[in-house]
């Protein structure tokens, strides 16, 4: 009976464990991938999962343990090795070259002898083969981030892999782009090829793995069939804790509005060949209301974030707040008005990472601080005068840090970004303008996240979101809107938009 | 006329020579600015080893492995152990500089034998044309060979393409498996070899004599030529071609007897150099052609 079910087995992990200095990333991992099967690897950021699979495909080396294939034991130095097993993998990060084109992209990660004419003939097959249109000529720079993640399952298929590693693949896509992609990945599996799933989306796992492992703080912490396992005790096992409960706030509701922020017309050329052009964004935002902005990344919402905030510039009219024209004032004016930004990059453009919380609560309140005082007293301002603040701020808003004042970023992105959100309430803004607020942010911190937000709404605060993330669109905004190539679609009341609208808006055929 | 061509083609053979090199350099993601340095290395070496052996081709030889082992040493710092590149490379040419001085000291004054013409039969005779393209010194119809290999290089053989991607996105070239740093060494050579080779066409075709910092500038020009060709090698011939005829004029204009001060003429190379690459950035800004990973670490794992 073994000798049947390990001639099912592709690949066996046993017992493998990686150590970073100090810090053990996996500890003990023993996995068993059968062929033809879609395995989930389940856990928060910072599990160890991204680790693992590295190890499987040879850009990291396991400390300690074995990976066995079809029973022999095998040592994976690098990518190439790992190829030549028939591991391929899709990165979270997609490991494109935006300059070169989609052809010369997959032509270095080939370990044949091929003319560049024979290849691109050879993917427009296989990608019609597959039912993942591709245009093999075009640079990648030019193509959706859906069509990049294409280029990247065309790639690892034109090497026939028996086992496809898909790191995180759908926290880019449309709903209608995910569809697309579990069909392929079911025909894939079908053909005989395994497939190790990662995600954090338990939906997901559900509804295209069959089998799932999950990880907490480098350990399995369990490993069995998605059919005999729930959702919730998938997110219990994955967090170590029974699911708290957040007693849901509802959403405001609609009474006594009157605008806050409008946008008209707003246009912002494009930054720099990787950007977007902002064409003609017009928007109002109500006072109580949450206005979610959805959209598959790399579609303006970087740009529009600094449109808002003021760090790019345009007509005064073009935003309005309390009829006051503001598109052409800078950052410090907009936030004296009562506006709060919260930009999408936590470390660096949110925070300063390599100063203290309190230093960086100084900064954020340097106005405030040196209102009353003259020159010099400004010049001399001591940083120790935010710390009473940054600290009612990690303690409001239950900000998990390492030691008393710690650097930013020494913060885990959750506790961080808990903290940028806190200090921003702590301004008691009247409209607060937060990007991508919960992106890798673990599920406890991003449900906190959201109910702050919900708080702040029903406190009469005008909120504009812009998230990849549709659930948590649909969970606390009021009205939703589709940021797609630099245009804005019209506002619409969240009960009256389909997920199947919002992808159609997207621009996803 | 037809001498003035000649003389224009001979003139931007150097900066050419160096500005494919430090292409190439540029498109794996590192700014070398130690070109001019480079340049002299090749020079002193071509010089010195005319004068020993008597050969104009041991001068390219030598003049070529100068260059590489100089540019060694800048990769040894910028790759190996991750020194500020630009630092670095400023270093390189104040040092080459210095080191070439002591090392020409002996070759003062003497002169050292040129690169004989090759006169390609048949098509050395087309009229006028045939003058300025089909009777030239090897150099030449290298340099030209090499445009037209390292723009077919680029598009179509997998090493080009793995340099540009190298250039490109680093951290995604080391996930796919390929060694950034050997990569980056071997187009540092490359373009310490081009240089070298530059340098040495000086002394071997243009002025035979030994003269301290005798590169003047061209290889601070065959840099902004670079970013000037936006990282296209076609372009580049164009560019080293005006360089070329913006530092004749000079000797036009003494030749003319024209009444214009000879410093402002010595001066027009880099007054050019500077509007070049103001005009491109103004170009530029919206459109970037440069490696984006140009003059950045690769750390390696994290």
């Amino acid at each position: 009976m073994t000798n049947n079910l390990d001639a099912m087995t592709f690949i066996e992990v046993k017992n493998l464990s990686k150590t970073f200095d100090q810090f053990l990333a996996n500890d003990s991992i023993s996995l068993n991938i059968k062929k033809g099967e879609i395995h989930a690897l389940l856990g928060e950021n910072g599990a160890g999962k991204s680790t693992l699979v590295k190890c499987l495909y040879g850009v990291v080396k396991p400390t300690a343990g074995q990976i066995l294939i079809n029973d022999n034991h095998v040592i994976i130095n690098n990518p190439r090795e790992a190829r030549s097993y028939g591991i391929g993998m899709v990165f979270q990060h997609f490991s494109l070259f935006p300059a070169l084109t989609v052809s010369e992209n997959i032509l270095i990660s080939l370990d044949e002898k091929i003319t560049k004419k024979h290849l691109e003939d050879k993917i427009s097959i296989t990608a019609k083969q597959w039912g993942l249109s591709i245009e093999p000529t075009k640079k990648v720079l030019d193509l959706s981030v859906g069509e990049q993640q294409r280029v990247e399952i065309i790639r690892c298929l034109l090497q026939n892999p028996k086992l496809l590693i898909m790191d995180e693949p759908t926290s880019v896509l449309s709903p209608q782009e995910i569809n697309q992609l579990f069909k392929v990945l079911r025909k894939l599996a079908n053909s005989g090829c395994s497939i190790l799933y990662i995600s954090h989306k338990l939906n997901e796992i559900k509804q295209i793995a069959s089998k799932v492992t999950i990880l907490r703080s480098g350990k399995v912490i369990s490993s069995t069939d998605t059919s005999k396992i729930s959702t919730t005790s998938m997110a219990e096992k994955m967090i170590g804790k029974k699911v708290k409960k957040i007693t849901k706030i509802s959403k405001s509701s609609y009474l006594n509005l009157s605008t806050a922020i409008s946008i008209n017309n707003l246009n912002r050329k494009k930054l720099s060949q990787f950007g977007t052009e902002l064409k003609k964004i017009s928007f109002n935002v109500k006072y109580g209301e949450i206005l979610g902005i959805a959209g598959v990344a790399g579609n303006g919402q970087v740009e529009l974030m600094n449109a808002l905030s003021g760090e790019t510039l345009g007509d005064p009219d073009e935003i309005i707040f309390e009829n006051k024209k503001i598109g052409n004032t800078n950052i410090k004016f907009r936030r004296n008005l009562g506006l709060e930004f919260v930009p999408e990059e936590r470390n660096g453009h949110a925070t300063v990472p390599d100063i203290t919380l309190t230093e960086n609560t100084f900064l954020t309140f340097y106005n405030a601080y040196s209102k009353n005082n003259n020159f010099l007293d400004n010049i001399l301002l001591s940083s120790n005068m935010s710390s009473n603040d940054s600290i009612s701020i990690i303690k409001d808003n239950d900000v998990r840090c390492p030691y008393s004042n710690p650097l930013a970023d020494q913060l885990s992105g959750g506790n961080l970004q808990k903290f940028i959100v806190g200090r921003s309430l702590k301004a008691n803004p009247k409209v607060l303008i937060i990007s991508q607020p919960t992106w890798g942010v673990d599920i406890g911190a991003a449900s906190e996240i959201r109910s702050k937000l919900l708080l702040l709404a029903k406190a009469g605060k005008a909120i504009i979101l812009i998230s990849q993330d549709l659930d948590e669109i649909y969970e606390i905004s009021n009205k939703i809107c589709v940021i797609n190539n630099g245009s804005l679609s019209t506002p619409k009341i969240t009960s009256k938009i389909s997920a199947t609208d919002i992808g159609i808006l997207m621009g996803i055929n | 006329m037809e001498n003035l061509l000649i003389t224009i083609l001979l003139t931007s053979i150097p900066i050419l020579l160096a500005g494919l090199g430090e292409l190439v350099t540029e498109k794996s993601g590192v700014l070398n600015l130690g070109v001019e340095g480079m340049m002299l290395c090749g020079a002193v070496a071509a010089l010195g080893s005319v004068l020993i052996f008597g050969n104009p081709y041991i001068g390219i030889l030598f003049g070529a492995v100068a260059g590489i082992l100089i540019s060694t040493v800048f990769s040894f710092f910028t790759i190996t152990l991750m020194t500020n590149q630009v630092a670095t490379g400023l270093g390189l040419t104040i040092f080459a500089t210095a080191l070439t001085g002591l090392i020409g000291e002996p070759f003062v004054g003497k002169t050292a034998a040129s690169l004989p013409k090759l006169e390609i039969i048949f098509l050395s005779d087309i009229p006028y044309l045939g003058k300025i393209l089909f009777s030239n010194d090897i150099l030449v119809y290298f340099a030209i060979f090499l445009i037209f290999f390292i723009h077919f290089g680029f598009q179509n053989t997998k090493l080009g393409i793995i340099i540009r991607a190298v250039g490109d996105n680093h951290d995604s070239a080391h996930s796919i498996g390929y060694s950034v740093k050997l990569v980056r060494w071997i187009s540092t050579s490359f373009g310490g070899m081009c240089a070298g080779m530059g340098g040495a066409y000086i002394p071997l075709a243009l002025t035979p004599h030994w003269s301290e910092g005798m590169t003047a500038g061209k290889g601070w020009i065959a840099l902004a030529l670079v970013v000037f060709a936006s990282w296209m090698p076609i372009r580049l011939l164009i560019g080293a071609l005006i360089f070329g005829g913006i530092t004749i004029l000079q000797f036009v204009a003494q030749a003319r007897g024209w009444d214009v001060p000879s410093q402002f003429l010595n001066m027009l190379p880099y007054l050019a150099t500077i509007l070049a690459l103001a005009l491109i950035s103004f170009k530029l800004k919206h459109n970037n052609y440069a490696p984006a990973c140009l003059g950045k670490h690769f750390l390696g794992n994290k």
